[in-house]
């Protein structure tokens, strides 16, 4: 029955299908008013918002905010743009997602299929670190990286998110590798293989569904990252979070809302289009063992 | 000896890739805690000190009227937030369920506000719910003039403008769960339903929604986090304003901690908020554990 789960083929489905069909489209539409406003006004200009109001069609378009807010702007006196902040969120989320991913599948893979003394407890440990509130953190941290000699650099926020994200990571490995059949591990160790071939072999190929669920977590999580990167870094060191909120405070005397607005868009888009092609497999993968 | 040197020699490899990275998550989480509890005892200010203060930068802390403010409108915007982001994560999931015409596309549209940051989804709620420039001066300058939308700068109603955006935010997340949820109902559950005549209202309400249960927890628990944790959206949206209306514990935890410059009591406020979670967290967790022991039994 190709209709839908519940149909009783009679006339008046067809109405309430218009009807619900009608209905969802414009809660859809209503979803996308923040984002369609934030692309109109990136292509206005000040005058024209101070003007009017924050919603409404350009009369002008000014696509000259794109280039001011990339590479022209000032925020705390330094009037190179949001495009250093994008690097620095880049350099700290690409090697972060990375590692935390590698480290995750590893741990989960070896708790999961192989069992050791002290697995439970170590393991329970590890993803107690889902629940804990990052205030609780912030001061450690905050003297690990000075010990370190890492205050107010991109590698302390590596380091911070590697280490964060490995019970995020490990704990959807594990739920996820848990379905991977014994037999096939017994075989393989009969065959002589050790943990590394196994993992090599036979784990990660299987892993593909759970790795794009990890890497989209991890990478929208910490490129919109905001309280570590405020805390931990300051002046050109900061990521593009806490430099919108500098933008957004130093141009409170002059507005300048269109370069703002168009800030907001270059600041998303990388998880924008994360999730754009990666979406689908997220919601598949979370489904298919990561939320248990 | 040298024999199980050998043999250790040669698990040493995987012995540090397993255990290494492990060991420094499970200690972080541990000694962490502990670490910011103990702070929380001293007399701390600019930096953590020794010393012995017992409980007085809790008692301090729970006398301000930011934190009592804070906790209130956590319990307001927490109980609000995880009931109205559930109900509409249901509602888009039964809807999408219907198999209208893209929903591939309908799915991607309620999704997509989970990949952006708070930061800046209080940034573009901020400009939208400005009466100076949003929604309101749109409506005024079509012409009806006496319209007032003003909940961003209103003292009793500027916390639901956080509701408003978190919801925008979550909502989706809780639909692809949920979808996901009623995609794997027993199809013969269905089918009997169908036999026996039940229509769609009853069938969701008598088959359906009741096995959406444990769906439903795990989507609170994860509401329950993004509550306790919200930061960034207020100091984005609101800046914890007007006054401290909008303020929440964790930015009280940062005041405290680095803008008051007194390290003693942000930890008790973040113990505080520890502590909050706990209380919704370990009855649920208790829950869980018996529920699998009736399971296995």
């Amino acid at each position: 029955m190709p209709a839908g789960p519940i149909c009783n083929g009679a006339a008046p489905v067809r109405s309430r299908r218009v009807i619900l069909g009608t209905l969802v489209w414009l809660l859809a539409a209503a979803y996308l008013v923040p984002m369609v406003v934030v692309l109109l006004n990136s292509l206005r200009t000040a005058q024209e918002i101070a003007q009017g109001s924050m919603i409404g069609w350009p009369k002008f378009w000014e696509f000259g905010n794109y280039a001011v807010a990339w590479s022209g702007f000032c925020i705390a006196q330094t009037c190179q743009g949001i495009a250093p902040y994008i690097a620095n969120s880049a350099a700290i989320t690409l090697p972060a997602t990375l590692i935390s991913t590698l480290l995750g599948a590893v741990a989960g893979y070896a708790v999961s299929l192989w069992r050791f003394r002290g697995d439970r407890w170590i393991f329970g440990l590890v993803t107690l670190g889902v629940f804990l509130p990052e205030q609780m953190r912030l001061i450690p941290w905050t003297i690990v990286l000075r010990d370190l000699g890492l205050s107010n650099t991109l590698a302390g926020l590596v380091m911070i998110h590697s280490v964060q994200g490995l019970s995020f990571t490990a704990l959807f490995c594990r739920n996820y590798y848990l379905s991977i059949p014994q037999e096939l591990m017994k075989a393989a160790r009969i065959d002589g293989a050790g943990f590394f071939r196994i993992f090599w072999r036979i784990v990660l190929p299987l892993s593909p569904p759970i790795l794009v669920v990890t890497v989209i977590w991890q990478f929208t999580g910490i490129w919109n990252e905001f309280l570590y990167g405020v805390t931990f870094t300051t002046g050109t060191q900061q990521p593009i979070t806490a430099a919108l909120i500098a933008l957004a405070t130093s141009v409170a005397d002059v507005p300048q809302y269109g370069v703002q607005n168009a800030a907001v868009v270059l600041a998303a888009l990388p998880t924008m289009l994360v999730y754009l092609f990666g979406g689908r497999y997220f919601v598949r993968g979370l489904t298919a063992g990561a939320v248990k | 000896m040298s024999g199980s040197l050998r043999r250790f020699a040669r698990k040493l490899p995987e012995l540090l890739v397993i255990w290494v990275p492990m060991l420094l998550s499970a200690g972080h989480v541990v000694v962490f805690t502990l670490w910011t509890t103990w702070v929380s005892f001293t007399p701390s200010t600019l930096m953590p000190t020794d010393g012995w203060v017992g409980l007085r930068n809790y008692s301090a802390v729970l006398a301000t009227r930011n934190w009592k403010v804070a906790f209130d409108n956590l319990l307001l915007f927490g109980f609000s937030f995880m009931l109205l982001t559930t109900l509409v994560g249901l509602a888009l999931a039964i809807l999408l369920d219907q198999r209208l015409r893209g929903e591939n596309v309908l799915r991607a549209i309620f999704l997509y506000p989970l990949a952006v940051s708070f930061v800046v989804t209080g940034t573009v709620w901020s400009w939208l719910l400005n009466p100076g420039m949003g929604v309101q001066k749109l409506v005024n300058s079509l012409g009806w003039t006496a319209f007032r939308f003003d909940w961003l700068v209103n003292r009793d109603m500027a916390i639901w403008t956080v509701v408003i955006a978190a919801i925008w935010q979550a909502s989706g997340f809780a639909m692809a769960l949920f979808l996901a949820g009623l995609r794997s109902v027993d199809a013969d559950l269905l089918k009997a339903a169908q036999i026996d005549g039940a229509g769609p209202v009853r069938t969701y309400a008598r088959v359906i929604l009741p096995s959406l249960w444990p769906i439903t927890v795990s989507v609170l628990v994860i509401l329950l986090q993004f509550a306790i944790k919200t930061f960034d959206l207020v100091r984005a949206l609101t800046e914890g304003g007007p006054g401290i209306a909008t303020q929440l514990p964790a930015l009280v935890v940062y005041d405290f901690m680095f803008q008051r410059g007194n390290l003693g009591r942000g930890s008790a406020a973040a113990v505080l908020m520890l502590l909050t979670l706990l209380a919704v967290l370990l009855p649920y967790a208790g829950w869980t554990y018996l529920q699998r022991r009736r399971a296995r039994a």
